[in-house]
């Protein structure tokens, strides 16, 4: 019998005046689980438990959660990763407002990824097959395309905490790039343009916590850089 | 694209660039103040006066007082967009800033070339 103490925010607008934690005894039989089956485990004790998943592996970025004070998804965070003293608290992304429990409103963080234009923007007509890129300018998109939008990172930055409605934030602006990069979009102009007052792109402060907590291991502090840097040379 | 009237140029771009080479600037100056005190021997009121009575110490200064007054107010306005929410309370304490600002580097203008 081993067992795990579990700390989970709890709150729900219909019954609950104010978020409040809840202590749980999760018996993990001195498994490794991963944050997410003792989510289930704790369910079993209250299924009034509400919390976001559904590949279970990483893919599909539901689960993003504050797990011991950093931000991650509890499906790919095994326990030997986040606790501390046989204590794991959970509580829901930071900033975002609270829906129920560990599930968060994330109209804010779609909204700034929507800004960006996230799609391939270009008026020269299609050629006959497809538009091809080279092996190096395909290289480019690396480390940009594989972002899974489950907002971990935006989430822990302060400068979107404080500025949601106007700072792009991470994850926006690591897509904003991702498109800036790809040689087969023709609206960088226009892009750019749309990223050069002082909230946009500017309120970055290289933190780095969205470096930090990036389940898939992305830097976008420095497609934030390279944003810089275009949009210098196309003004100086 | 988000509009903003308070920040120093308009362009966060531009605000961006500003700060770096006012901060190089002030790197500078900074490094050449300490390297004269420590360098120069017999340190005495008559060597401080002598340095800033020649003309590129005072052009070299005024350059650094100009480049702190830039820094400050791209830094400081950042801040109160940062935490202070309420409009009236933001815009009171920019203009505070600003007005601080400018006393300061009027101020510093009368030290360098009045004595």
């Amino acid at each position: 019998m081993s067992t795990l103490q579990v700390s989970l925010y709890r709150y729900n607008p219909e019954t609950d005046s104010a978020p409040f934690m809840q202590e749980f005894q999760v018996d993990t039989q001195g498994r490794d689980l991963m944050v997410l089956d003792v989510l289930h485990l704790a369910k079993e004790q209250d299924n009034g438990l509400a919390y976001r998943r559904s590949c279970r592996e990483g893919v599909c970025g539901s689960d993003g959660m504050n797990m011991n004070g950093k931000n991650g998804l509890a499906c790919i965070t095994p326990l030997s990763e986040v606790v501390k003293g046989n204590k794991l608290t959970l509580r829901p992304l930071p900033g975002l407002p609270v829906i129920r429990d560990l599930v968060v409103d994330m109209g804010l963080f779609y909204k700034q990824y929507e800004r960006i234009q996230p799609y391939l923007q270009n008026d020269e007509p299609a050629p006959a097959i497809e538009r091809l890129q080279s092996p190096e300018e395909r290289d480019k998109l690396d480390g940009l395309y594989e972002c899974i939008l489950c907002a971990c990172c935006s989430t822990s930055c302060p400068s979107f905490w404080w500025n949601p409605d106007k700072f792009v934030g991470p994850a926006g602006l690591l897509q904003a790039y991702r498109f800036l990069a790809d040689s087969r979009d023709g609206a960088t102009r226009e892009r750019l343009a749309e990223l050069e007052d002082p909230f946009s792109v500017f309120r970055c402060r290289g933190i780095m916590n969205c470096v930090a907590v990036c389940p898939k291991g992305l830097n976008p502090t420095r497609a934030i850089g390279k944003i810089r840097e275009m949009l210098l040379a196309d003004a100086t | 694209m988000v509009t903003n009237i308070t920040n120093f140029g308009r362009s966060g771009l531009s605000d961006w660039l500003l700060q770096r080479v006012s901060a190089v600037i002030l790197a500078l100056h900074s490094l050449f103040i300490v390297g004269f005190l420590l360098f120069s021997s017999g340190l005495d009121y008559a060597a401080w006066s002598g340095l800033f009575a020649q003309t590129w110490m005072r052009i070299f200064s005024l350059l650094a007082f100009i480049s702190l007054s830039a820094h400050a107010w791209v830094g400081l306005w950042t801040v109160t967009t940062d935490y202070l929410k309420p409009t009236g309370i933001r815009i009171g304490t920019q203009l505070i800033i600003i007005l601080a600002i400018f006393v300061f580097l009027v101020w510093g203008i009368t030290v360098l070339w009045g004595a």
